[in-house]
């Protein structure tokens, strides 16, 4: 099966400095290549400053790379024009770590949903509050919720309407910036079943970006682990789990929270 | 540096811009200082005439801007038509004045709006917060010429200080600490009249700076660290309030000159003010303009240091600018 | 051997301005002994951050301690007059706050920020302050101490202004710390660091911390009791290997198998469903007379709706709030 996605050799460089001091280049991004297949996860794991985000970003066509090519669907997206990368986007969508920040706090919960149908100008009003609608039910928000703000939810219940909102254009590719890190922990396994779910019904694709290994071992087939702008070790989850090969995934292995516990506790109660 | 160096080289054209637009302004307006003695039939039209000539008043536009310009660097800044000497030295001895008055009222102002407007902020809603509400907006509301005629009549019906002007009769004869005392016996109806006009909208500023910041995070921790509550406001809340209330100093110090004027008109005090009405009504061109110019570049400066005591307050400014 | 703190069936509420009351703490009560770490473990809205204001009374305008009694080192907290106050928080008791990028003052350098702290409490002059100030800097960042004591808050990244945060709490030397989410937002290895900054803490200075968390992983080793807070009652209170590892109350098992395991015997379960809690966060505005979990609890029983629990011993150290244990 074709890759949906695959990157090769990216790199982004941002300039730095001041007038008299001399200009400072910081490689984001340093050759990166990954690649993912359809329905599948793949899990991009790093420390704060790696060089995920801005991956994420540059895949989504937010950020256009200094070098290098992202091959979606069999197109080389970086290489578009704006007008035609405006065609690719609604088939990539983001989801966001800060959901109070992400949605706009002055509209209901169904205008959210519905806000990118209405900037992509497809169908009637009508259908797209059906559709607005049907999307809220297919994240586990009630309809009588509809017609609330996002303040009105809890953290948990934001991220699902984020996530019904990155879902109204049908995207194939899912891009989820530490779009678990701020909640709690049920809320995350919460949600972490609803992307499941998704991903087995409707053939989601995710680009999941965490630093907690043990989230991603969990959902992801593939784990990518990213270092100072480059992709440092890539391989099947129980792989790295079992030996890891590079410092940095020592490191982040290290660093995870665990206990012991999960595993004396008997399955299902 | 370079944003420092380009907010320079800003003032310095906005201030060549004002002193076109102002001598443009002021010489294509109908009429002109002779005017009045043109009405005059005991004055032979011929002598206005020549009057014309010897001040150069029939000569083009850009060569009077040019001679101007001219006259500015040598410090005369013009000549003015009324008072028959040079404008600079007449500004300079008038603006002396008046800064003495609005220097100490500024000062006056801003030494009890801070502590007020703090108190203010500290007891938001509660009862010295609500009183001091009420006083302030009665305050704004009076006009700044009925606030100045009312310390007049007291001061008439009082004797308790002189009723305008900024020395007695016989000051020359007075000895050195006695000239003070009677400088300062004139100035303060003034100085009152500024300050109760600048006060309430300082305070207003000051509480709703201070108020903002009261709400942060910071403060809670640093109350959390047992900071007494006095240091907390003074040197943790007016810190982080200082932004804007910097930028509202930078436009009090552009109002040095300019401000008082009403003040001074009707109590007499020999400023700015009075020079400057009296040059517009009768059409005295170039005090006119120097006046003008003079406003203008407190006005600048003004903002200017406020700028750059902005820089040197709030360090993220500072990374913001060299980022430039 | 006295407690160093206690906590008896504190309650703590929020009055809103429409009048709405919403109870955070609902009769909390747990002791902490000198050089003892306690791990209090809960989600949002289980009151754990009204917890640890109610502790120093920095509750906002709008929250009242409604009942209770508060104790540290025998000095009743809740009658403290303000002067009392002030010397105790800080001085005896510090607070690490939880955002250290909204914690710290933004225009003031890193150690004059820790110097008024000094000042606050210690009768040292300028000279004596200066040092102190370098020396509790010097202690916890060991590379570059000066370039941090000069900068500003903005200047330093999200680990590093946490640590300026830890010398404020340390500098005055107090015998508690109250620690609210400390790491919540920083990357798994400065997270790290900061446990270990604890640990080493506990060890050199004899320190006692309440540590509060949502995240179960981040109380493995480093607390020495767990108790673990839902809709403002603690409804499990034991040694941390005990209630981490084997865990009594229904919602603390359902909390703990939420979490998705990292170790690899249970792989085969990759990207299976997680196990979670049913139901939704619970409505604090209301205060229900039976157990709080009851509508969520797998386990419930009758009785549990109608009658509130109480903490029932079951070893010496180990409570739980539970009708399942027969108390």
């Amino acid at each position: 099966m074709q890759a949906l996605l695959n990157v090769e050799n990216l790199m982004k460089r941002y300039v730095t400095g001041e007038f008299f001091a001399a200009r400072e280049s910081i490689a984001a991004l340093d050759g990166v290549s990954l690649s993912i297949q359809t329905a599948t996860t793949l899990a991009l794991v790093g420390e704060s400053g790696s060089g995920k985000s801005t991956l994420a970003l540059c895949v989504a066509c937010l950020e256009r790379p200094t070098s290098g090519s992202i091959w979606f669907d069999g197109r080389d997206v970086a290489a578009l024009g704006e007008k035609q990368q405006r065609a690719v986007r609604p088939q990539i969508q983001l989801v966001f770590q800060d959901p109070a920040n992400s949605l706009n706090s002055r509209l209901t919960a169904l205008e959210i949903v519905a806000e990118p149908l209405i900037i992509q100008r497809r169908f009637d009003k009508q259908a797209r509050s059906k559709r607005a609608c049907a999307l809220l039910e297919r994240v586990g928000i009630s309809a009588k919720k509809a017609g609330s703000r996002p303040d009105e939810f809890s953290g948990g219940q934001r991220q699902r309407l984020a996530i019904a909102r990155a879902l109204a254009l049908e995207p194939k590719l899912l891009i989820l910036d530490e779009a678990l890190s701020a909640l709690d922990c049920s809320v995350q396994a919460q949600i972490a079943n609803l992307l499941l779910e998704l991903q087995s019904s409707l053939g989601l694709t995710y680009l999941f970006i965490t630093h907690d290994f043990a989230m991603a071992a969990h959902l992801a087939d593939e784990i990518a682990v990213m270092d100072h702008g480059r992709i440092v070790e890539l391989g099947a989850a129980e792989k790295l789990l079992r030996s890891p090969e590079h410092e940095a995934t020592r490191c982040l292995l290290a660093a995870t929270p665990r206990f012991r516990g999960t595993a004396n506790l008997p399955a299902g109660l | 540096m370079r944003y420092l160096v380009r907010r320079m080289l800003h003032a310095v054209f906005l201030l060549f811009g004002v002193s076109i637009l102002t001598f443009l302004f002021s010489t294509l307006a109908p009429g002109n200082y002779f005017d009045e003695m043109r009405l005059n039939p005991q004055i032979a039209p011929e002598t206005v005439a020549s009057l014309r000539t010897q001040y150069q008043l029939d000569r083009p536009l850009p060569v009077r801007y040019a001679r101007w310009l001219n006259s500015v660097a040598h410090g005369q800044m013009g000549f003015s038509f009324a008072y028959n000497s040079p404008v600079g030295p007449l500004l300079w001895v008038r603006a002396r004045n008046t800064l003495l008055l609005t220097l100490t009222a500024t000062l006056l102002a801003w030494a009890l709006a801070l502590p007020l407007g703090i108190w203010s902020a500290a007891s938001l809603g509660r009862l010295p917060d609500r009183a001091l509400s009420w006083t302030t907006a009665t305050l704004l509301v009076i006009p700044d010429l009925v606030l100045a005629l009312g310390l007049l009549i007291m001061a008439v019906r009082s004797g308790w200080f002189p009723t305008g002007g900024m020395v007695s009769v016989g000051f020359e004869s007075l000895s050195p600490l006695n000239k003070l005392r009677d400088i300062a016996t004139h100035m303060t109806l003034p100085v009152v009249a500024l300050v109760i006009s600048a006060l309430p909208m300082l305070v207003r500023h000051v509480r709703a700076a201070v108020a903002e910041v009261l709400d942060a995070p910071f403060l809670r921790a640093a109350t959390g660290h047992g900071i007494p509550r006095r240091r907390l406001l003074y040197r943790y809340a007016l810190r982080a309030a200082a932004n804007p209330l910097i930028s509202l100093l930078g436009f009090s110090l552009g109002t040095l000159v300019s401000g008082s004027l009403l003040v001074e008109v009707v109590m007499s005090w020999p400023g700015l003010g009075p020079l400057l009405l009296e040059a517009i009504l009768a059409r005295d061109l170039y005090v006119v303009i120097g006046g003008v110019l003079l406003s203008t570049i407190f006005l600048v400066g003004g903002n200017f240091l406020a700028d750059l005591l902005l820089l040197w307050a709030d360090p993220r400014i500072r990374t913001e600018a060299g980022a430039e | 051997m006295t407690p160093l703190l206690q906590v008896q069936d504190l309650h703590v509420a929020y009055r809103s301005r429409t009048g709405e009351v919403c109870h955070a703490l609902v009769g909390l009560s747990f002791d902490l002994g000198p050089g003892e770490i306690l791990g209090v473990l809960g989600e949002s809205g289980s009151g754990k951050s009204t917890l640890a204001a109610s502790l120093l009374r920095l509750l906002p305008p709008n929250g009242i301690i409604t009942g209770g009694r508060i104790l540290f080192e025998g000095q009743d907290v809740l009658r403290a007059r303000p002067r009392e106050m002030e010397k105790l928080r800080g001085r005896r008791v510090s607070l690490i706050f939880q955002e250290p990028s909204v914690a710290l003052h933004p225009t003031m350098r890193v150690r004059d920020q820790v110097a008024e702290v000094l000042r606050a409490h210690e009768p040292l002059d300028f000279a004596a302050r200066g040092n102190r100030t370098r020396q509790v800097l010097a202690s916890l960042f060991p590379s570059e101490p000066d370039r941090i004591a000069n900068s500003y808050p903005h200047q330093l990244s999200g680990g590093q202004r946490q640590r300026v945060l830890v010398a404020q709490a340390i500098a005055c030397g107090p015998s508690l710390v109250l620690a609210d989410e400390p790491t919540a937002s920083l990357d798994p290895t400065t997270q790290q660091e900061i446990l270990t900054l604890f640990r080493t803490l506990r060890q050199a200075l004899g320190l006692s911390m309440v540590l509060i968390t949502h995240n179960p992983g981040l109380l493995a080793g480093l607390a020495d009791r767990v108790l673990v807070l839902y809709a403002g009652r603690a409804v499990e209170v034991g040694p941390a290997e005990s209630v981490l590892a084997s865990p009594q109350h229904p919602y603390t098992r359902a909390l703990l198998r939420c979490m998705p395991p990292l170790d690899q015997k249970s792989q085969a379960s990759r990207k299976a469903m997680l196990p979670v809690i049913s139901g939704e966060s619970p409505n604090l505005s209301v205060l229900v007379r039976g157990c709080p979990f009851e509508p969520r609890c797998p386990e419930k029983m009758e009785v549990c709706k109608s009658c509130d629990p109480a903490a029932v011993p079951l070893s010496e150290a180990h409570t739980v709030s539970c009708f399942k244990f027969p108390g």
